[in-house]
């Protein structure tokens, strides 16, 4: 047992490196829309553990010294997607990115993601971005109505797993310079989204997808700079998921294998 | 602050009509005003499938807090139990009976027996909506073991538990909102429900509307519905320690508490035991399910001391209860000897990275403990509220024992059927939410179709209004931060998986303080857009309500039964509390003594085919 092992609670063992808080400063991106003509920066000393989480500096300005610093988050641990934000220049989950993970002799920069509108410090309007989710149809199609569970094999499954993970964060979206500069591009996370039922076997709209992805503002916009698949909280390989998309409009399929549970031999 | 009916800051003038006319959409004195046949106030789990159901069938409008993929539904992990028997033989009746049984005997079996016959077309309907459950070799829905699930009655552990890799909440999130999208299911996003307006008809309270809090701009909207269902979630920010978001405040089950209506089995609060050590992060229970074994600092795996049959796959409450009783006894591991080690270094990385990568990655990320090659330091963890708003079968809410409040229902984790008991098995709640959150729409619907819209006062948005003009314009001294911390320590500390009378009475005084403190208390962000300052201090008043219920009805159950567990009184007690506790508010909140303004009835607990026997494993 490593005695790295503990958290930071007053009853229990903390990691030797954070044994005593220490100050760090962090420099936050204010914007009130109803008394701010622009953004400005703002710094803030807070007192941290070296496991703690970018997330829990926010906190402790918020419920301690400023009230009116604003930002999203909810299950604290990388699930839901609420905390995307820019920290040192890089997107990334507040509730995921630990303190020591960064450079703590220099201040931390904290601002909103780019590419959506500000709403107030580090709350964007999420809705463009949702936008695009929805025109890629994330929903699985299928006429048939099968008794039970369709039949799926663990190989088939396993094609479509990567992009199954995604919680819709934006972190990869926003940190691409081509939506940057082109709003109307669909963006990697739709594209992610349209991968995980243009592979699954059970659909039948990968052509309607493939379509809707084949657009000006769709696959081909991709410059493949590789900075969503290093946004990604979840581990996605985002810009392989691109890859898999534009190959499988060039082919006019998905090119899935067939099924390999037939009982019979796939060839004679 | 105050946080009494609405009813005391009317403003109508003798002139006025003392019920609103109003077109959907329209806007009178600043307040928004809505109508649709039914509205949903939730869309985690239980919300979704709940409006998949009524969304295509009626006018329905669904209000929530979060963005949906945002809700906490989203966490959960290990799987969702149904006896399809597609790995080995399991019946629905072998479900039945666990759930029975791992509640301790407090559950009303008509429901359990619902909730484990209708598991079955419940999964069938996810996976048919695209859920990609794990596979089996023939390409049916794998399935894996879970604490307290059992062949024929406890023989041996069985796999019943239908699973996406550890991330089992995510995909029936994500997969019950891209059917919303199908549907176009009309959302309210960051729309906080803060108040349920009751109008009198004929003598009795009717609910006509839903008032909600709009995060962007602070603007107030009144919802009038023939149906309205609650669908908000659990509460476990009213501890510390805990595997529940920091949004998981109780403000659906807050709402209905305030009107007057019951609240019932509120002392029953799941402990799961294995929270990432200090941070209550949740380790799944399918961890164990995969073959993980507890063991303490010597390396002993205590649990067959206690549960020899189903060892580290025994309910929750027995597992956690352990827990501490190890580390009480001074075999904790660490320098502090205050947790316990979850084993999994002998599953291997296959097992770890494709069945559990979730976890396998909350131990690193959160503890820098990789769980292929060391023991993850875990301790119980706040995790699942068994009590909530009382309902039938049928999601219909209840005001008493069995009088039903036409057009207002319950699902999920907010409501108590009571399927749970005193101790909920793990699995059954994401089953709870389709099963009963798909009965809950279909019942709004069908209520909808042939009731009228009960008319709305011309002050339904009053009480709101109050509430947040009072705190934006309160210039008190107290901050939210530091209150809501106290209460927090106060309830791990008190209100855990141990309770005396002693130390429930201790945390009664500390939430009463924080009660007088909290009518003192200020926000900074005085603005109209995002002002998460407001929403969290109304968050807080939620909490305080809660956690008092929580501990006057633990107070008073004087045995020790699943969840709740009494040092003071510590067996079970089936002549006098083979009952469910129904707490209501009946005084003024802030009177000193708990007892002005809780009352505590009983209800009976619907037995079918079990009889309560002892509880072992
Ligand atoms: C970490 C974790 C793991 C779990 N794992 C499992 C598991 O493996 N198996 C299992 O069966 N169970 C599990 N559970 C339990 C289960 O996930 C939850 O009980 C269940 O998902 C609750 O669903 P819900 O729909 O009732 O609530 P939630 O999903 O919490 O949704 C609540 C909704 O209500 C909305 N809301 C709340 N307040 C308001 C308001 N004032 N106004 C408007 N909207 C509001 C929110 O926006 C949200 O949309 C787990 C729980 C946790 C915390
Ligand atoms: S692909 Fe990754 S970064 Fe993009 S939205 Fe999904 S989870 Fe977030
Ligand atoms: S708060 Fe949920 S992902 Fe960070």
């Amino acid at each position: 047992m490593s005695d790295v092992a503990v958290a930071r609670d007053s009853s229990s063992a903390m990691p030797e490196a954070s044994i005593e808080p220490f100050t760090v400063t962090l420099i936050i991106r204010r914007f009130d829309p109803e008394v701010d003509a622009e953004p400005h920066w703002q710094d803030f000393d807070v007192k941290m553990y070296a496991t703690d989480r970018v997330l829990d500096a926010l906190h402790q300005v918020k419920w301690e010294q400023d009230g009116t610093l604003s930002f999203r988050r909810s299950c604290a641990h990388g699930v839901c997607g609420s905390d995307a934000m820019r920290i040192n220049g890089r997107n990334r989950l507040a509730c995921k990115t630990l303190i020591k993970d960064l450079d703590i002799t220099k201040p931390i920069y904290i601002e909103a993601i780019k590419g959506l509108p500000l709403e107030k410090d580090l709350i964007v309007d999420m809705e463009p971005f949702f936008e695009s989710y929805r025109a890629i149809q994330p929903f699985l199609i299928a006429s048939d109505k099968p008794e039970k569970e369709r039949i799926q094999s663990v190989a088939q499954r396993a094609v479509f797993d990567d992009t199954t993970k995604c919680i819709l964060c934006a972190a990869c979206t926003s940190s691409c310079p081509v939506f940057w500069t082109d709003g109307q591009y669909f963006g990697p996370a739709a594209i992610v989204n349209a991968h995980r039922f243009i592979f699954d076997s059970r659909d039948e709209g990968s052509q309607v997808r493939l379509d809707i992805l084949n657009d000006k503002e769709g696959v081909w916009r991709c410059r493949t700079t590789f900075n969503c698949t290093e946004a990604c909280p979840r581990g996605i390989e985002v810009t392989k998921a691109i890859s898999d998309v534009k190959a499988a409009i060039l082919r006019g399929n998905p090119g899935l294998p067939p099924s390999d549970l037939t009982l019979t031999p796939v060839s004679a | 602050m105050s946080t009494e009916s609405p009813s005391k800051k009317s403003t109508a003038k003798a002139v006025e009509p003392e019920y609103l006319e109003f077109e959907d959409g329209a806007v009178i004195d600043g307040v928004h005003y809505h109508r649709h046949d039914v509205v949903i106030v939730g869309a985690g789990g239980a919300g979704m499938r709940a409006a998949i159901e009524a969304g295509p069938k009626a006018n329905t409008a669904v209000i929530t807090k979060l963005y949906p993929t945002r809700s906490h539904t989203g966490a959960a992990q290990g799987g969702m139990a149904a006896a399809l028997a597609n790995v080995e033989e399991d019946n629905w009746e072998w479900h039945t009976f666990d759930t029975v049984k791992g509640g301790d005997y407090l559950v009303d079996q008509d429901a359990a027996e619902i909730l484990a016959k209708e598991a079955i077309d419940a999964i069938y309907d996810l996976e048919n909506m695209g859920l990609p459950f794990n596979r089996t070799p023939e390409g049916k829905i794998d399935q894996r073991r879970f604490g307290g699930h059992t062949r024929d009655h406890g023989k041996a552990p069985v796999r019943r538990a239908c699973y996406a890799a550890d991330r089992t909440g995510h995909m029936i999130l994500q997969t019950l909102f891209q059917n919303c999208v199908k549907l176009g299911v009309n959302f309210f996003n960051e729309y906080y429900a803060l108040d349920i307006v009751m109008t009198k008809v004929k003598g009795k309270d009717r609910p006509s509307a839903v008032v909600a809090y709009e995060l962007a701009t602070g603007e107030i909207h009144v919802f009038q519905a023939k149906s309205i269902i609650f669908a908000t979630g659990g509460f476990g920010k009213i501890y510390k320690t805990t595997s529940n978001a920091h949004t998981l405040t109780g403000d659906g089950v807050g709402i209905i508490w305030r009107k007057g209506l019951p609240l019932e089995d509120m002392e029953f609060f799941q402990f799961h035991p294995t929270g990432l050590a200090g941070l209550g992060i949740l380790l799944t229970e399918g961890a164990r399910g995969e073959g993980a074994i507890l063991r303490n600092a010597s390396g002993e795996r205590f649990m067959e001391r206690y549960a020899p049959t189903i060892k580290d796959l025994a309910p929750r409450d027995i597992i956690s209860r352990c827990m501490v009783q190890e580390v009480a006894e001074g075999r904790g591991a660490g320098p502090l000897k205050d947790y316990v080690l979850l084993d999994c270094t002998h599953l291997g990385a296959e097992v770890l990275e494709t069945k559990l990568p979730d976890i396998t990655e909350f131990a690193r990320t959160y503890l820098g403990v990789d769980p292929v090659v060391e023991p993850v330091p875990v301790m119980p963890t706040a995790h699942y509220a068994m009590g909530g708003i009382p309902t039938n079968i049928k999601a219909e809410v209840l005001s008493d024992n069995d009088t039903v409040v036409p057009g207002l229902y319950a699902a999920g984790e907010c409501a108590c059927v009571s399927v749970h008991g005193s101790n909920r098995l793990g699995t059954n709640s994401l089953l709870d939410i389709n099963v009963f959150g798909k009965r809950a729409g279909n019942y709004a619907v069908e209520y909808a179709k042939t009731a009228e819209f009960v008319p709305v006062p011309v002050n339904a948005a009053s009480f709101v209004q109050g509430l947040v003009e009072e705190l934006r314009d309160s210039n008190g001294t107290e901050r939210i931060g530091a209150l809501r911390k106290e209460l927090q320590e106060q309830m791990d500390l008190n209100a855990q998986v141990f309770r005396t009378d002693e130390s429930l009475a201790k945390v009664t005084e500390t939430i009463h303080t924080l009660r007088g403190r909290y009518k003192n208390v200020s926000i900074q962000d005085k603005g109209r857009r995002f002002n998460t300052d407001l929403l969290e201090a109304i968050e807080l008043g939620f909490l305080l309500d809660l956690a008092e219920v929580v501990v006057y009805s633990a107070r008073n159950r004087q045995e020790s039964r699943g969840g709740h567990q009494r040092d003071d009184y510590p067996t079970r007690d089936d002549a006098h509390y083979m009952k469910h506790t129904m707490a209501y508010l009946t005084g003024d909140p802030h009177s000193a003594d708990a007892s002005d303004h809780i009352s505590l009835d009983w209800k009976p607990v619907v037995i079918t085919n079990y009889q309560p026997m002892e509880r072992k494993y």
